[in-house]
């Protein structure tokens, strides 16, 4: 039985103790000639709760573990003979899994029978041919030992398997027995269903929490791998980024973060001004018409997928700036640059920051602007020397904001920025990012045990780090800044 | 006082500057100073607007062309005697019939169609006349023979796709000066493709098959579609919605009816409004990490990509609900409370239904941003070259599958310009789709926004 049967029998239980719970809640008050406490539908509301929820919940938790204590078990067995010179017992273990598998499809397929499997033996029986014939393609032959630990595997997993379908069931029925017998008139029905939905709420909300420890957890993990193979002190210190498949390579951290600020700079010094300008125009000298009609427009920028813009910088503002630009003045002669990637990055932060200004702006209390033009000043004189500062600390958070996505953002700079670590101040150089080089680490062909690969998640903790600090902070100013005028 | 202010060094100064009706110097500075920042924030918003068009129009002038599709008609006679050698359409037989089989068949159709028509194709020879015909035809006229054996020993009038370049020659992509340098393509195929339009054989026509065919390989940008990847990222969003609207509206729920305030709110609090800003390809490497490493999940699998976005969504989907029942006056609250309402009654009898509509609206905000987010997707393997239709939900979550960003994504990384014609296409098809939902949720909220 796989999964979602279960998921539905499970559902299909607790659909029938709602109607059973109902009813016998009627038939006792009837019975004991006692007026119920909650109304019936309670008492199949908590009957189905209590069959679902917990079984369910098994079930997830269940299959969420078993893959990782199989696999330790199994992957403790195999002798250290087996594993290659220079390779994992991780990548041991993916073939493991892979020849588990297949072996599944192939008793699907009905050609071998479950006994025959028994007694095949690696050494005698042509198994990669085999698996090959179900569409499994293996590397290279199979060796007894591992051959014999995906056996070994996918019994456990079968056994494994029966006796969580028998749990979760059992849990179900359980727990609908019981909740059942303890039905009575006067019992609390509503109370205790109310009590178990606002466990069920808060546990949802817990899942933000869940999130964070992820993402945590998984980036101080992996980077504590990394570290173990690759001194820190390189990682940071080091001006070389030159990854090599073999070994040997030099991953300095200091070219992609250049790489990263510079294309943010050329970013922000775009988004910033522009960004404000319009803020500032549509809050205080557009008309009702242009209002209604720049708003929506510029707002729309705000909702195209950054794909979009990065397929902009490739195909059109590249080749326009290597052209028109770059060329002529002898500056370079490649079309994804830190200028490419920045300038299209702007465009995509301009309803960022001018949404956020114009939050800011609206905020600063007319009787500053009216005092201001009592004493004669004009209106730019007023947004200049009057609004502005007072709604600095306002947009310094907007600034931050809008740093730290530029410093997150993916697409634009890997379709746009190039891939070339290198440290230079030329605009039109190709540059590359902290996120670039994430995607080329874990997208590429490398092991995954290896440096090469772990690199991308000390790149990526070092993201998650910076872009915490900064969106605190920006949250810290603006809400200091709130609190000022309400 | 009065007096003193009359008498004042300010006062006589202003008289000294001349007429109240004519400005003086300084006034002028100032209004030209006006003038100058006003123009400054007109061109910000010029150029605002002038990015959404370039952006538009980019896309747009080369992403168009990729829904028509240049075809040869033919009349392909499907030869028994190279087909079922058996004579006795034997299923078993059949199965062995390759594209080797089937090109000579279509290079003779070729000819014979030439011969008829009294084209004279100069400079080409059978093998080039073939060439104009894409690499993929075969295999559909394999697929088209396989549907229905019984098709064999007739003669059959088939929708030949052309080859990518000379598809590209209708569309401007490929001229006779670039084809000259071109291995792939001589003048003379394109001349006779010229003749064999006229002859009204070869056309272009609506590209359905764009939103139906599965991804194509290197060389035959002519037969890439997006079948796989609208399916992929279609299973996505149903995750997205199945587990991120329940699990949204419950923590909203909590938090902003139920929790108490202290320290443990806080933190929750703050943690999501900081999800809601981590790089979107940090969500990526979680889903690496977690489900597919440590969970074991299969890469590329459209259940990866669902729960990675699911997480993703969330803080919107809880930020916009918690708003939205923000926005339900306490009266509302207060008056199903003092008819003897539990708390739980008052909240899903009447407060969560009003705010439904600012729900959905929220929902379906951050179901748009989800559909259209690409570098999480890349990290958890979505960038698989994927051929094989996904099967039925809910197995067919575990399949490997492609994704509408990605996909686009994965064509601009090929050589062959006529996927930039694809890529673009796909956008176009992306935001086709990211306009229906936004358009559903300004109607939503147009049609049941409530003001107290």
């Amino acid at each position: 039985m796989t999964p979602s049967v279960i998921v539905l029998i499970v559902l299909g239980l607790a659909v029938a103790g709602y109607f059973l719970g109902r009813q016998r809640a009627l038939k006792t008050s009837m019975r004991d000639g006692l007026k119920l406490h909650s109304l019936p539908a309670y008492h199949g509301q908590t009957v189905a709760l209590f069959v679902a929820v917990p079984a369910l919940f098994l079930l997830g938790a269940w299959l969420f573990l078993q893959p990782v204590l199989i696999e330790g078990s199994i992957s403790g067995k195999i002798p250290d003979s087996a594993v290659p010179d220079g390779g994992a017992r991780s990548l041991v273990m993916v073939d493991v899994r892979r020849i588990a598998d297949g072996l599944n499809l192939v008793i699907a397929q009905g050609n071998v029978s479950e006994d025959e499997l028994t007694d095949m033996r690696a050494d005698f029986t042509n198994v990669r041919a085999r698996l090959a014939s179900v569409g499994v393609a293996l590397g290279s032959d199979v060796s007894p030992v591992v051959f014999e630990a995906a056996k070994e595997y996918r019994s456990i997993e079968r056994t494994t398997s029966f006796i969580r379908n028998i749990a979760v069931l059992v849990t179900a029925l359980g727990f609908a027995l019981w909740s059942l017998r303890r039905i009575q008139p006067r019992l609390r029905a509503r109370n205790i269903s109310e009590t178990f939905v606002t466990a069920l709420l808060m546990g949802s909300s817990l899942v933000a929490i869940l999130t964070t420890v992820g993402i945590v957890g998984s980036l101080l993990f992996e980077s504590i791998e990394f570290f173990k193979m690759y001194p820190a002190a390189d990682f940071f210190l080091s001006t070389t980024w030159n990854p090599q498949f073999r070994g040997g390579s030099d991953l300095g951290f200091l070219p992609l973060l250049w790489g990263t600020i510079y294309v943010s700079f050329v970013a922000l010094a775009l988004a910033v001004p522009v960004g404000l300008m319009i803020a500032i125009y549509l809050a205080e000298y557009a008309g009702s018409s242009l209002r209604s009609f720049a708003k929506p427009a510029i707002e729309v920028l705000a909702g195209i997928p950054t794909i979009v813009y990065g397929l902009f910088a490739l195909i059109t503002v590249g080749p326009f700036l290597r052209d028109w630009i770059a060329q002529p003045l002898g500056l370079g002669t490649s079309s994804s640059s830190v200028m490419t990637a920045g300038l299209v990055m702007g465009i995509m932060l301009i309803p960022f920051i001018s949404s956020l200004s114009d939050d800011i702006i609206n905020a600063v209390p007319q009787a500053m602007r009216d005092g201001s033009y009592g004493l004669g000043a004009t209106k730019s004189e007023t947004i200049k020397q009057v609004i502005l500062p007072a709604a600095l600390p306002g947009i310094v958070g907007a600034f931050l904001l809008a740093a730290s996505r530029a410093i997150g953002e993916t697409m634009i700079v890997v379709m746009g920025a190039g891939a070339s670590a290198r440290l230079d101040m030329n605009p039109f150089e190709a540059m590359t990012t902290i996120t670039v080089k994430i995607v080329s680490q874990l997208t590429g062909d490398t092991e995954f045990a290896s440096p090469e690969t772990l690199v991308a998640f000390a790149l990526g903790l070092t993201l998650f780090v910076f872009t915490l600090c900064l969106n605190i902070l920006a949250l810290y100013i603006v809400r200091k800044y709130r609190e000022q005028y309400e | 006082m009065t007096e003193a202010t009359a008498d004042s060094p300010a006062a006589t100064g202003s008289t000294k500057s001349g007429s109240l009706f004519k400005a003086g110097a300084r006034t002028r500075k100032r209004h030209a100073s006006e003038r100058r920042f006003r123009l400054m924030g007109l061109s910000a918003v010029i150029f605002g607007i002038l990015a959404l068009v370039g952006l538009m129009t980019s896309i747009l002038s080369n992403g168009l062309s990729s829904f028509q599709q240049t075809y040869v008609t033919m009349d392909v006679f499907l030869d028994p005697a190279k087909l079922d050698k058996g004579g006795n359409l034997d299923p078993a037989d059949l199965e062995k019939i390759t594209t080797f089989t089937i090109q000579p068949l279509i290079q003779t159709a070729m000819q014979k169609t030439l011969e008829e028509l009294g084209i004279a194709a100069e400079g080409v020879n059978a093998k080039q006349a073939f060439d104009l015909i894409s690499k993929e035809a075969p295999g559909e006229l394999r697929r088209y023979i396989l549907a229905d054996p019984t098709r064999i020993g007739k003669t059959v009038s088939f929708d030949l796709l052309a080859s990518g370049r000379i598809d590209g020659y209708y569309k401007g992509r490929v001229t006779m000066e670039s084809a000259a340098l071109d291995s792939n393509v001589s003048p003379e195929q394109l001349m006779l493709a010229d003749k064999l339009k006229q002859a009204g054989i070869l056309e272009a026509r609506f590209n359905w098959s764009f939103f139906t065919a599965p991804d194509a390989s290197d060389t035959r940008p002519e037969a890439a579609g997006l079948g796989v990847a609208i399916l992929g990222s279609a299973y996505m969003m149903m995750i997205v919605l199945v587990l991120a609207l329940p699990i949204g509206v419950a923590a909203s729920i909590y938090l902003e009816e139920f929790a108490p305030q202290n320290r443990w709110t806080d933190l929750i609090e703050v943690n999501i409004s900081n999800l809601a800003a981590v790089p979107s390809i940090v969500f990526g490497i979680l889903g690496l990490a977690i489900f597919i490493n440590f969970v074991g999940l299969p890469q590329s699998a459209p259940i990866v990509g669902g729960l990675v976005l699911t997480l993703m969504t969330l803080p919107t989907i809880i930020i916009a609900t918690r708003s939205a029942l923000k926005a339900v006056p306490p009266s509302i609250n207060d008056a199903a409370l003092g008819i003897g309402a539990s708390k739980m009654q008052a909240i899903f009898h009447h407060i969560l239904p009003l705010a439904a509509p600012g729900i959905l609206t929220g929902t379906i905000i951050g179901l748009a941003q989800a559909l259209g987010e690409t570098a999480p997707l890349l990290l958890i393997g979505m960038v698989a070259f994927v051929r094989e239709y996904p099967g039925a939900p809910p197995e067919g979550f575990f399949d490997p599958a492609s994704a509408l960003p990605v996909q686009v994504y994965n064509w601009t990384q090929r050589g062959d310009p006529a996927f930039v014609e694809r890529a673009s296409g796909a956008i176009i098809v992306l935001l086709i789709f990211l306009v229906i939902m936004n358009a559903v949720a300004i109607l939503l909220r147009r049609r049941f926004e409530r003001r107290w």
